[in-house]
């Protein structure tokens, strides 16, 4: 199976750029609305694992890379979403689709301040219960 | 229910790592419930990361864990090199091959560990001494490649720091020897002994399906019967160009993974011998003066599963982001669906089936359900579970 031009196919022109970093590495951007029908794709059709998701405060907003692992051929997706509002940033969770993702979810929640839209159980996962609200240790100071 | 019980058990020691807080939720025998609380041992890496010159994150990231202390180190050199081309065009052919006998080094020295604490834990102390005892010779040869027994300092982006001298291979050759005959008798210990049997198989089962959803990796994955391996889906130092097997059982119970770890150490140690044999002369550093701006991904079959890095670069010798991903991060997750179910002597095995640090069990209280209270702590546990060993024992007499 060829996942890379599934993906394509299947996404079409959702994706807004695909970057082919080496024979190994690929990334592509989608909007953050076509989170939850790419993850579907990604795990539940194609079988990739979800390795892990990674968020970074940019300047044009906050970026999400969800990390796709296809095992069988050593292939490795990353799906690039950026929220450009960092007052609010929001995202729909992948959580309800595969449990594996619960506690990075908390994670980006907790150390960048991003809302998953309908995670089952967004608390703190690594920060104390008296870190002050609304501080965010991975947001950049001067940026914001 | 109230999840506002909290109780901390068990010392807070500064040589352990990961701290992780079960909260096991009982009715009688039965586990109905658990909660994993972790965060104890947060110490901002990724954010401290950021303000550290590349050169200087591999003596950081080693640090995470004193464990898997070469997997970290590697796993983020390789996102480095990710961005300069990948590993292969980049370092020299000598530091591949040092590089891939200590990853595998670090596989054996770190499975024994776990061999032994589950023998602790089943109230075979026995094991637990052995196991350790073999360990010995193995952070010797650490030392004798590195200088270190543990947080080896040996990896640096394109390269190696240290080489292995000539006059060390035979001595390190002979250390191989003698572990063979101690492995093969854990072999022997374990696979063939009806009570381990009784006490493993069937207990804290992770089927496929939840070893899919839950996204496990490493030894936790292959005994549930999912076939990866990082060092055979993507190899990286020689592991593509030595002959070795990935171990995968179907069982998904805690003796599927006992055998993954024990038959993978014989891989290990074949791996080793080859990469001395077959080991070139030459160069162990490439010297790389810059990097340039772009993003890399690093991944390493550690002990524990697939250890990822994620780095971003903005041609200052600065990182812009580093992300660090543990296997255990994914895998003690897991622990909701394979100790829920389980009685109360079977959670402790279950819990450090997935291979965290052993102070997780130090960290365990059991809440009855009826009325809230606290009924046991962690080494209450582990006495429950090892006097369930002893029953069985005089059963099979």
């Amino acid at each position: 199976m060829d996942v890379r031009s599934a993906i394509k196919d299947k996404l079409g022109n959702k994706i807004i750029d695909w970057q082919e970093k080496s024979t190994r590495r690929s990334y592509f951007s989608i909007k953050k609305e076509h989170i939850l029908e790419t993850v579907k794709l990604l795990f539940h059709t194609l079988g990739l694992r979800f390795s892990i998701a990674s968020a970074t405060d940019m300047p044009e907003g906050l970026e999400i890379l969800y990390h796709f692992s296809f095992d069988a051929a050593g292939e490795f997706y990353s799906v690039r979403v950026i929220i450009p509002d960092k007052a609010h940033p929001e995202v729909d969770s992948i959580t309800p689709l595969f449990p594996g993702a619960e506690w990075i979810e908390r994670e980006m929640w907790e150390l960048l301040g991003i809302n998953f839209k309908g995670h089952p159980n967004l608390k703190r996962l690594l920060l104390s219960e008296d870190w002050p609200e609304g501080e965010y240790p991975l947001r950049h100071k001067d940026e914001s | 229910m109230s999840h506002k019980v909290i109780v901390p058990i068990g010392p807070y020691h500064p040589l352990q790592e990961e701290p992780e807080f079960f909260q096991l939720y009982v009715e009688g025998e039965k586990v109905v419930d658990i909660d994993i609380i972790i965060g104890y041992n947060h110490r901002g890496i990724e954010k401290l990361s950021e303000s550290k010159h590349i050169d200087q994150v591999p003596f950081l990231v080693e640090r995470i864990c004193g464990i898997c202390s070469s997997s970290h180190p590697y796993a983020y050199v390789l996102a480095v090199e990710d961005i300069l081309g990948g590993e292969a065009s980049v370092v020299p052919e000598r530091a591949l091959y040092i590089r891939t006998i200590i990853d595998e080094l670090q596989r054996i020295h770190s499975h024994l560990l776990w061999l032994g604490l589950a023998g602790h834990f089943i109230g075979y102390n026995t094991v637990w001494m052995w196991a350790w005892k073999y360990r010995e010779p193995v952070l010797d040869m650490f030392e004798m490649v590195t200088g270190n027994r543990n947080n080896y300092a040996m990896f640096k982006v394109g390269g190696v720091r240290r080489d292995i001298k000539d006059e060390d291979i035979p001595v390190l050759k002979k250390a191989l020897d003698d572990l063979v005959p101690a492995l093969g008798m854990f072999r022997g210990a374990v696979m063939d002994d009806p009570v381990i049997q009784a006490r493993l198989k069937n207990v804290g089962v992770l089927t496929k399906e939840q070893a899919i959803d839950w996204c496990v990796i490493g030894p936790t994955a292959r005994a549930s019967g999912v076939n990866i391996d990082v060092r055979r889906d993507e190899p990286y130092g020689v592991t593509d160009k030595i002959n070795w097997n990935v171990i995968v059982e179907k069982e998904g119970d805690i003796f599927s993974k006992t055998v993954v770890r024990i038959l993978e150490m014989y891989e290990s140690v074949s791996m080793i011998r080859q990469c001395l044999d077959k080991m070139p002369k030459g160069s162990i550093d490439a010297d790389i003066q810059d990097i340039p701006p772009g993003e890399g991904i690093g991944r390493v079959e550690a002990p524990r599963g697939e250890c990822f890095h994620y780095v971003k670069t903005d041609g200052t010798n600065r990182l812009i982001r580093h992300k660090v991903r543990a296997p255990s991060f994914m895998n003690v997750a897991s622990n909701k669906v394979a100790a829920v179910g389980g009685t109360i002597s079977d959670a402790t095995i279950t819990l450090a089936a997935v291979d965290p640090c052993y102070c997780c069990t130090e960290r365990v209280a059991v809440i009855n359900k009826i009325d809230n209270k606290k009924i046991l702590n962690g080494w209450d546990l582990i006495r429950l579970s090892q006097e369930k060993t002893q029953k069985l024992k005089l059963q099979k007499r």
